[in-house]
């Protein structure tokens, strides 16, 4: 069947199973491979996309539920050479370790931030519950989106600038 | 040998580096952010299911879904008749090849396909490739197996009965379930210390079997090129070169036609250490179909089959006089191996270093016995960051010393600090023989008690206890073994455990390093630049690290045990080392000198007395790849390599207190304060040691309160996904709060002792002291983990069952 999406503000139209996760439209389909898989039962969230701003864990939909809807993943994160701040915060506040739940956690921040700009860290602990970090006991994922918070403008990328 | 005492709840900012003007360039030890970062934050990792190469079929494995049974057929012919189906391997095909069986790293055989009898549930079965890998799953309905059910062996207590079923009957003269039986100490001394003690304490102590679990499951993509008889394997693994030997001497294939890569690691903690299966699968899927074959398991399977950790059944028992001077521990260890024997330990530690249980105290014996047994469970066992077994040895005496502290009625602080090896006792040597190289314990304890406010947090609980609220304070202090090790005593399959490290400096002065460990997430690439730079003056941003691909790196046993930097950060401080007495020849015939008269300040040499007559670094290796006159015996580079074999293992230790408060009404145990102390020598890059620590207290909590590999009576695994194998999120765990001293190793080059594995080895022993001490009114002396609610519950009603 055919389906057509926006992913990272590109529209996509790609011809798939019907029983094609969103997860593997992502990563095969697309070659998008920086969303991850890591459980099948939704608890792990190392999957976790934007879907229309939401985040949502991409094993557990298919790529067919997320037609005409606005996807986006951590590619789509900077803007350009611009990191958002949440990429920025994980990098200064040592957020990631493995890196394998890294996109997921940033994206669910990135929701987080967009509806409420100053999390208190009960309320950040609370967003990322559904997802899974094994590396970091989490303390620095929450400094990483305290710092995101309070960094609200785009961070110019050195890496980017430099390349 | 010098202690230094600082406190760090937070990371330190960036430390200014006096031999080098741009801060933004900074260069050795200190707090920066990582190299393996930018490309993280963007989803630019390369992970192994990211691997994509031309033609590339998947791999699935039929699993079995019985614990014991006789494999009576299995028909293919569906499965082969699916038209994206490229192949269909069982373990008569492997018979063919004389790879039906693989060794283990444990001198066992382990089943690559079955053959005569599935023994655990989850055993690999058989294997089909297809092109995609929805296709291959499909596939693996197809396949008819039929199996007849034997008897299953769950109950290691049980394993040994008498008439019990013989799992192991495809080994010559196996006519049990038993696999080894091991000790330490002196037992006759140890006994004499028992009888004559005024307090004896034991109680029935079990580790239960837990699971790795890393975010990212296991995997492989091997491609075979039949032309030139080269076999690129890319793997999950955290011993690239360990594992590429093994390949050439199970599989056949030369050496030197095998190149493993390890790309980015999405977590290992030990669960990606041995061969699987899978991998092995793969190999022979790209040899049979000639196209590229990638495996990777999904949840399940890992959860199922891949090694789990700890399995211990501890009886422990301490030897004390009434003023609570502890003489002398003891304890028989039964040890569930699960089907097969596939721990990956040293060679002449089958219970690994479980004898430094010991702990941190000095005394007068002590005695240790282990028995392995093979049970209907998966194989493995050394994983889970447990720094092989110390976590479980940590655990047993740790909470065998509060058992201890209740029965004498002391404060379980006073009980450790009373006991601990004093400072001038360094280098100590332990009673079943270990050295235990430097530490200063009384501090670190001393700091973690203030930190917290250990006397206020007890006069709390006593108003608590009198209001029949229920709050837990739970002590630990542990000494770790790490770094293994020197090649006299430690192999595994014949491989001494040294590491090899290659240092260059290119002509413009910018460097490589190259290392044969493995990261998962440690921070190699940072942490190697920034002892390199540290050595060599060159900013880290100069540096560059590689590792995971045996084409490109020198010979090492990989990443384990906290071994990485007592090892392998030890070979690159000697190779930069090696590096900088070359360029001190070189400086010295640039500068018309003789070495003896140049100086080294970070970054350059001078002539003594006159600071203008210099060479910078990156000078020097311009000289040395150009047109200097070299000395005789210098040849022009400035490259150095060194295989570092340690003198002995490196003790980092660490004091830690957990708060707890428990629901009455449910049994639900809140975490709501953790501080922990560590001890690591020499401290790289504090931001990634207090990620390190971080990590380790989350798995700790977790171990404690919920995380579970069960089986029932049928043998079905009954933690085979997240939604049974509870893993904590950032709603289970505390804001973490941190502290350290620092007591170097003196005789690790650098002073470095490691920190990977510490916090997982401590922090057990912490959280279920503390949800013991909370349950003290109910007349509780043990529980066992997960202290679940369900399971705290029951031990509140005075039935504190072992976890089944």
């Amino acid at each position: 069947m055919h389906v057509t999406m926006t992913v990272n503000g590109t529209e996509v139209t790609r011809n798939v199973e019907p029983r094609l996760l969103l997860v593997h439209f992502l990563r095969e389909t697309l070659g998008l491979t920086g969303t991850h898989w890591g459980c099948d039962t939704s608890n792990c969230g190392t999957c976790v996309v934007l879907v229309d701003g939401e985040p949502v864990k991409s094993c557990t939909a298919l790529a067919a539920m997320t037609a005409g809807h606005e996807v986006r993943t951590v590619e789509g994160m900077a803007d350009g050479g611009t990191l958002d701040p949440v990429q920025q915060g994980f990098m200064e506040a040592h957020g990631l370790q493995c890196g394998f739940c890294t996109p997921g956690m940033m994206l669910t921040a990135r929701a987080l931030l967009d509806r409420e700009p100053d999390p208190d860290e009960a309320t950040i602990r609370e967003a990322i519950s559904g997802q899974i970090c094994r590396c970091t006991g989490y303390a620095t994922i929450v400094r990483s989106i305290q710092w995101a918070a309070a960094h609200p403008a785009a961070a110019p990328s050195e890496q980017e600038v430099t390349a | 040998m010098t202690t230094v005492q600082e406190r760090s709840p937070m990371p330190q900012e960036r430390e200014p580096n006096p031999a080098h003007s741009d801060p933004d360039r900074p260069i050795g030890y200190g707090r920066i952010q990582r190299k393996e970062d930018p490309r993280f934050i963007r989803g630019k990792g390369r992970y192994i299911d990211d691997i994509v190469l031309p033609g590339m079929l998947h791999g699935a494995i039929l699993r079995s879904p019985m614990a014991h049974a006789r494999l009576v057929s299995i028909d293919t012919t569906e499965a082969l008749a699916h038209p994206k189906v490229h192949a269909v391997i069982t373990g008569k095909d492997l018979e063919g090849l004389n790879l039906a069986w693989a060794p283990t790293l444990s001198a066992d055989v382990q089943a690559v396909l079955a053959t005569d009898k599935v023994r655990f549930q989850g055993q690999e079965v058989a294997f089909v490739v297809a092109e995609d890998r929805y296709s291959a799953r499909d596939a693996l309905e197809l396949i008819d197996v039929e199996y007849e059910e034997l008897p299953v062996v769950i109950d290691a207590r049980r394993a040994l009965d008498p008439g019990t079923a013989v799992i192991r009957d495809d080994k010559d003269g196996q006519t049990d379930n038993h696999i080894f039986d091991w000790e330490a100490g002196d037992k006759a001394e140890t006994d004499a210390v028992f009888a004559r003690a005024d307090v004896v304490v034991s109680e029935e102590v079990i580790y239960p079997r837990v699971h790795p679990a890393p975010m990212e499951t296991c995997g492989a993509v091997a491609d075979y090129d039949p032309i030139d008889g080269k076999l690129t394997l890319y793997e999950t693994t955290q011993a690239p070169h360990a594992h590429r030997t093994l390949y050439a001497m199970v599989a056949g294939i030369p050496e030197h036609k095998i190149r493993v890569i390890a790309g980015d690691i999405g977590g290992g903690f030990g669960n990606k250490v041995g061969i699987y299966p899978g991998y092995i699968c793969a190999v022979v899927g790209s040899i049979v179909t000639g196209k590229p074959v990638k495996w990777v398991e999904d949840r399940s399977e890992n959860l199922m089959s891949t090694s789990f950790a700890r399995d211990y059944l501890m009886k422990g028992e301490v030897a004390a006089t009434t003023d609570g001077k502890i003489l002398a521990v003891r304890t028989h260890v039964l040890a569930d191996h699960g089907a097969f024997n596939a721990t990956a330990q040293p060679t002449k530690y089958p219970a690994g270093f479980f004898s430094i249980f010991t702990g941190s105290y000095d005394l007068e014996a002590a005695y240790c016995s282990v028995t392995g047994v093979y049970t209907n469970k998966a194989p493995g066992g050394v994983a889970y960051a447990c720094s092989f077994r110390v976590t479980e040895a940590v655990y047993l005496v740790e909470r065998m010393i509060d058992v201890l502290a209740r029965k004498l009625e002391m404060d379980p602080a006073e009980l450790r600090l009373k006991n601990f090896i004093k400072p001038e006792q360094f280098p100590y040597k332990n009673k079943t023989g270990w050295e235990y190289d430097s530490g200063d314990y009384e501090p670190a304890m001393r700091m973690c008690m203030e930190q917290i406010g250990y006397d206020d947090l007890r006069r709390e609980q006593a108003e608590k206890r009198a209001r029949g609220e229920l709050m837990g304070i739970g002590v630990s202090f542990f000494t770790e073994t790490v770094g293994a090790g020197p090649r006299k005593h430690m192999d595994i399959v014949g491989l001494g455990m040294n590491d090899g490290a290659e240092v260059r400096v290119h002509p413009t002065g910018k460097a490589v390093v190259r290392i044969s460990v493995q990261t998962q997430g440690q921070g190699h690439e940072t942490t190697f630049a920034q002892i390199v730079g540290e050595e060599l003056g060159i900013p880290t941003d100069d540096i560059e690290v590689v590792h995971g691909d045996t084409d490109q790196t020198p010979f090492g046993l990989g990443t384990y045990g906290s071994r990485s930097t007592p090892v392998s950060g030890a070979a690159v401080a000697l190779a930069a080392r090696k590096v900088r007495e070359k360029a001190k020849a070189i400086a010295a015939a640039m500068l018309e000198t003789r070495p003896e008269d140049l100086e080294w300040e970070k970054g350059r040499f001078f002539v003594k007395g006159d600071p203008s007559a210099a060479k910078t670094i990156a000078e020097i290796a311009l000289g040395a790849h150009g047109t200097v006159a070299l000395p005789e015996g210098i040849d022009g580079n400035l490259d150095a390599e060194v295989t570092y074999d340690p003198p002995n293992l490196t003790f980092p230790f660490g004091a830690y207190i957990c708060v707890v408060d428990v629901d009455p009404g449910t049994g639900k145990v809140k975490v709501r304060r953790f501080v922990a102390v560590d001890d690591c020598g020499t401290r790289i890059n504090p931001m990634i040691v207090e990620g390190q620590i971080h990590g380790g207290l989350a798995d700790g909590v977790g171990m404690a309160l919920m995380e579970f590999i069960g089986f029932d009576e049928q043998g079905n695994c009954l933690g085979g996904s997240f939604m049974d194998y509870l893993i904590p999120t950032a709603m289970e765990v505390p804001d973490w709060e941190t502290g350290y001293t620092v007591t170097p190793s003196p005789h690790h080059p650098i002073g470095a002792k490691g920190i990977g594995e510490s916090a997982t080895v401590g922090s057990p022993p912490a959280v279920v002291n503390a949800v013991v001490d909370a349950l003290a009114p109910f007349g509780i002396t043990h529980m066992d983990m997960p202290c679940t609610p369900a399971r705290v519950w029951e031990a509140m009603q005075g039935r504190p069952t072992p976890p089944v």
